[in-house]
């Protein structure tokens, strides 16, 4: 029953439905219901999730490469949120930059482990026993734990009814709210029955990635790979970057960018600088847990009505990365706008989409980021200048940090892109990237007139 | 440590935060526990044992002052780092999170609160 029909605030009794119990939805549910805790009033919140995450495979799966970046762990401490040993599978202390030209490694400060590589179900589909634990199911329990009630069923329909808003699940009667949150990521058919609404809601536009997981063992990996995510930027046609992510038993094999085809895996797959980071004696195996998941390039337009909203990539997620952390950004200040300022549209877009639109605005900074990015891809003497420039900071740790730190931020998602853009900006980086360019160019011909010595 | 264990390990006896230096960041105890103490005159003064969960270092990131107590492991601990930066990032796009602070400096009052009355008590 809804309380205090027409009221357009959650009050004691006020049901609110997610559709979706991934990171956005649990969160959001955590969150909602420890905010109305706090202001004194009890909610009744329901969970649809028809899966199970614990499961290994496309069953359990939410398709990411499982990256907790190093804010959002600490953001999560800062909650009360620790991430256990069972389901982080590595803590990574390091990024590794491979380009054609030379490789480089930039260390987290306080040489810690603080970023997180999970899995976002129960593993990759040929997973018989695992000794870590899903990512999903983890913050799904702590939704559960926190009073949200698991209804294992779909949603078919949403429609508005009087003074609520109408949850449908699959082969049963439509179910009254105060609130619904749609948490459904990339599903089309949920996307669908939000446009079906007519709340001028347009989904978000999607690029295809790459993700396979590519099995090797805790030992092998540890040697090879180390605790260091390692990244690439391949010159191959759509992508934006490739990585390997060390994981537990696997290394989850990623490429991000649009329409990445088979071709360019195999290419990218086939790099020296890839190869290099694998055992040398491996060989790609013929069958691998993989997924094109959608890759959100743009939000999607009004992902907030009267009693409705979005969270996670089905409202405005960041771009090419840190997909958990914006919707953890987001989830938090759903449930912060919806507690203390009420679930009418008007509120919904005072105090709610700020925070969506703020992502949204770093993305634009994020594609000039990216667009720059291109160019280290395609012209070897940028990239040795690159190299040329963290090498030297790297060596220097006293010394300003200005190349390693613009790396880190927009590879590991650590801060929002307009820091990264501004701080590349600054003339004493233009300098110094253009002295480490113009070196670089000295040694770069140096190494190609030896070699061409070498070949005769 | 385990591949899966986040923070900076921390062994028995050794310092974590040094009584009079400039603070850039906060903790979060991971695992095991730590003494935090005042150094008065030459003496290690204990004032609180910390465990799992618990944070510590947050008053020189709210105050912009220099450490008022310092901090050694008890055993093997492991701890998370809070950047300043990520901090007050995170503080100014979403205050609420400020909560867990004001939660635990709340708490800090009380008992010290607690701990001034029995003194008094037992000097009067």
């Amino acid at each position: 029953m809804v309380v205090e029909a027409g009221s357009m605030q959650l009050d004691d009794g006020s049901r609110v439905a997610i559709v979706g119990g991934g990171p956005a939805g649990s969160l959001f549910c955590y969150f909602l219901l420890q905010m109305s805790r706090r202001m004194g009033f009890e909610l009744v919140v329901d969970v649809y999730e028809p899966r199970d995450f614990s499961k290994p495979g496309p069953a359990g799966c939410n398709n990411c490469g499982g990256i907790i970046s190093e804010w959002l762990v600490q953001a999560l401490a800062m909650e009360g949120i620790n991430l256990p040993d069972k389901v982080v599978q590595r803590g990574l202390e390091s990024y590794s930059m491979h380009l054609d030209a030379g490789s480089v490694k930039i260390e987290t400060p306080h040489h810690e482990k603080r970023i997180a590589t999970v899995h976002r179900g129960g593993g990759p589909r040929d997973v018989k026993e695992s000794a870590w634990g899903s990512f999903d199911a983890h913050v799904f329990a702590m939704a559960r734990e926190a009073g949200g009630n698991w209804v294992r069923n779909k949603v078919v329909e949403l429609k508005y009814g009087e003074d609520c808003i109408q949850v449908t699940p699959n082969n049963e009667d439509p179910v009254d709210y105060d609130l619904a949150v749609m948490a459904t990521g990339k599903r089309t058919p949920a996307l669908k029955m939000l446009q079906k609404l007519d709340i001028g809601f347009a989904p978000p536009v999607m690029a295809k990635a790459y993700i396979s997981e590519i099995h090797m063992g805790n030992d092998e990996i540890t040697k090879e790979l180390g605790n260091s995510m390692h990244l690439f930027l391949p010159d191959i046609p759509n992508v934006k970057f490739g990585a390997l992510i060390p994981k537990g038993d696997y290394v989850t094999f990623c490429m991000l960018g649009n329409k990445i085809t088979n071709e360019a895996v195999s290419t990218f797959i086939n790099l020296p600088e890839v190869r290099g980071c694998m055992p040398k004696d491996w060989v790609v195996p013929e069958k691998m847990c993989h997924c094109s998941p959608g890759l959100a390039i743009k939000g999607a337009t009004k992902p907030y009505a009267d009693r409705l909203l979005c969270v996670g990539d089905c409202g405005v997620s960041r771009l090419y990365k840190d997909g958990i952390g914006a919707a953890y950004r987001a989830a938090k200040a759903a449930a912060v706008a919806v507690v203390h300022e009420g679930v009418s549209e008007a509120a919904l877009e005072k105090h709610y989409w700020p925070t969506l639109r703020n992502i949204a605005t770093d993305n634009n900074y994020g594609k000039i980021i990216f667009e720059v990015t291109k160019l280290v891809q395609k012209v070897p003497m940028i990239r040795h200048g690159v190299l040329r420039m963290v090498r030297r900071e790297q060596a220097h740790p006293e010394r300003p940090q200005r190349m390693s730190e613009v790396l880190w931020d927009t590879f590991t998602g650590s801060a929002p892109y307009k820091d990264v853009f501004l701080r590349t900006l600054n003339p004493l980086f233009f300098l110094q990237f253009g002295f480490d360019i113009v070196a670089g160019l000295f040694s770069f011909k140096t190494e190609n007139r030896s070699l061409a010595h070498e070949g005769g | 440590m385990k591949e899966g264990e986040l923070g900076k390990v921390y062994q028995d006896g050794e310092l974590v935060v040094r009584q009079g230096e400039v603070g850039n960041c906060m903790y979060v105890i991971q695992a095991g526990e730590v003494e935090i103490f005042r150094e008065e005159d030459g003496k290690a003064v204990r004032l609180r044992i910390a465990g799992p969960n618990e944070f510590f270092g947050e008053m020189a990131l709210v105050e912009n002052d220099v450490r008022s107590a310092s901090v050694r492991s008890i055993g093997e601990s492991r701890i998370l780092h809070i950047d300043k930066r990520t901090f007050m990032r995170r503080v100014h796009e979403d205050p609420s999170l400020a909560y867990r602070i004001m939660e635990s400096l709340s708490h800090e009052i009380r008992r010290l609160a607690a701990e001034l009355g029995e003194l008094r008590a037992h000097s009067s």
